[in-house]
């Protein structure tokens, strides 16, 4: 703040590196594209037109893993989808995060049975949970905020 | 029942061994196992019943015996007839002729009857799991086969299910 009373005029802003990585990483989150089941629905109404995601930075969801950050994973897992899933989540590079939305990704919803995987935090470390069935665009959005929040919150000493 | 169906029916019942079952305008005739390909190849190539509709079973376990009811319907595009039938297969060593020759698409259902059920399909060019990881032991769709459902977390027992619930880190 002294540096810039003295020199406010000549177009220097001081930032703390953390929040300008946190801010960086924000506002500039590709998410990979893998809707599984009927919540993809809810995603693509988020990332159309009335409910854009775009504004939020994501505005292209790459089909490719090793070029993306954020990982939606949107629909039941199967047991037979799931090492195909922790496949894609090794081939994401750091830093990455994991958005589980609705309920059949974050418990195993109104599927508890033998062939889906009862939530998929058994498989791969999740950052938010969006809970619903499917949840609607703005619930999603909340979600994709609470973890623009939680990025925002990361010191020099979780990136380590 | 339409003519058609009746003369059909009729034919082979002169040369088969079948029961048969009507039940409001459906048809449904239950056959042996044995006999089931050459029925298929008189109803396809004579009669003209060119599509298979259904291929799947039924388990009936511990009430029937046989335990098993494979079930077909084949359906005739340009006549518009449908015809049902039903193969009881026993529970020991259950197994099939494939119609894949007669009709393309029995070979997904064939593979979904073998992992569903456990029933074999003699002859068929791919016999491998379909819906289940290649390694699954059992066949869940039996009568038998555990329900595998997780215990519902309430408030009172969430943290006892917790400790032995699998978590990933990293």
């Amino acid at each position: 703040m002294g540096i810039e009373q003295k020199a406010g005029d000549l177009g220097a802003v001081t930032i703390r590196l953390e929040q300008a990585v946190n801010w960086a990483r924000t506002y500039a989150m590709w998410p990979m594209l893998f809707g599984l089941a009927c919540c993809a629905i809810e995603m693509m109404a988020g990332q159309a037109a009335k409910y854009d995601m775009s504004r939020f930075g994501m505005e292209l969801m790459r089909a490719t893993p090793r070029q993306s950050d954020l990982m939606i994973i949107s629909g039941r897992v199967t047991r037979k989808m799931a090492p195909v899933l922790r496949l894609l989540y090794d081939q994401m590079p750091e830093p990455k995060w994991v958005i589980s939305m609705g309920d059949c990704a974050s418990c195993g919803g109104i599927f508890n049975n033998y062939a889906i995987v009862q939530g998929v935090d058994e498989i791969m470390p999740v950052d938010v949970y969006v809970a619903g069935c499917p949840p609607r665009p703005e619930a999603l959005v909340h979600g994709i905020l609470t973890l623009h929040d939680k990025v925002r919150g990361e010191t020099i000493k979780t990136w380590a | 029942m339409n003519e058609e169906l009746q003369t059909a029916i009729s034919a082979l019942e002169e040369k088969f061994s079948i029961e048969k079952e009507e039940f409001r305008g459906e048809v449904s005739l239950i056959i042996s196992s044995d006999e089931l390909w050459q029925i298929c190849q008189v109803l396809r190539e004579i009669y003209d019943f060119k599509f298979l509709e259904v291929l799947t079973a039924v388990d009936y376990w511990p009430e029937q015996d046989p335990r098993f009811h494979v079930v077909y319907k084949l359906y005739s595009i340009e006549k518009n007839l449908r015809i049902g039938l039903r193969v009881p297969v026993s529970g020991i060593e259950p197994s099939l002729p494939t119609l894949v020759g007669l009709f393309q698409n029995a070979n997904w259902r064939e593979r979904e009857i073998w992992d569903m059920f456990g029933i074999r399909i003699d002859g068929h060019p791919d016999p491998r799991r379909i819906l289940m990881p290649h390694d699954w032991q059992g066949h869940p769709l039996r009568k038998d086969y555990p329900l595998g459902y997780e215990e519902v977390q309430f408030s009172f027992n969430a943290e006892e299910i917790d400790q032995d619930k699998p978590y990933a880190e990293e």
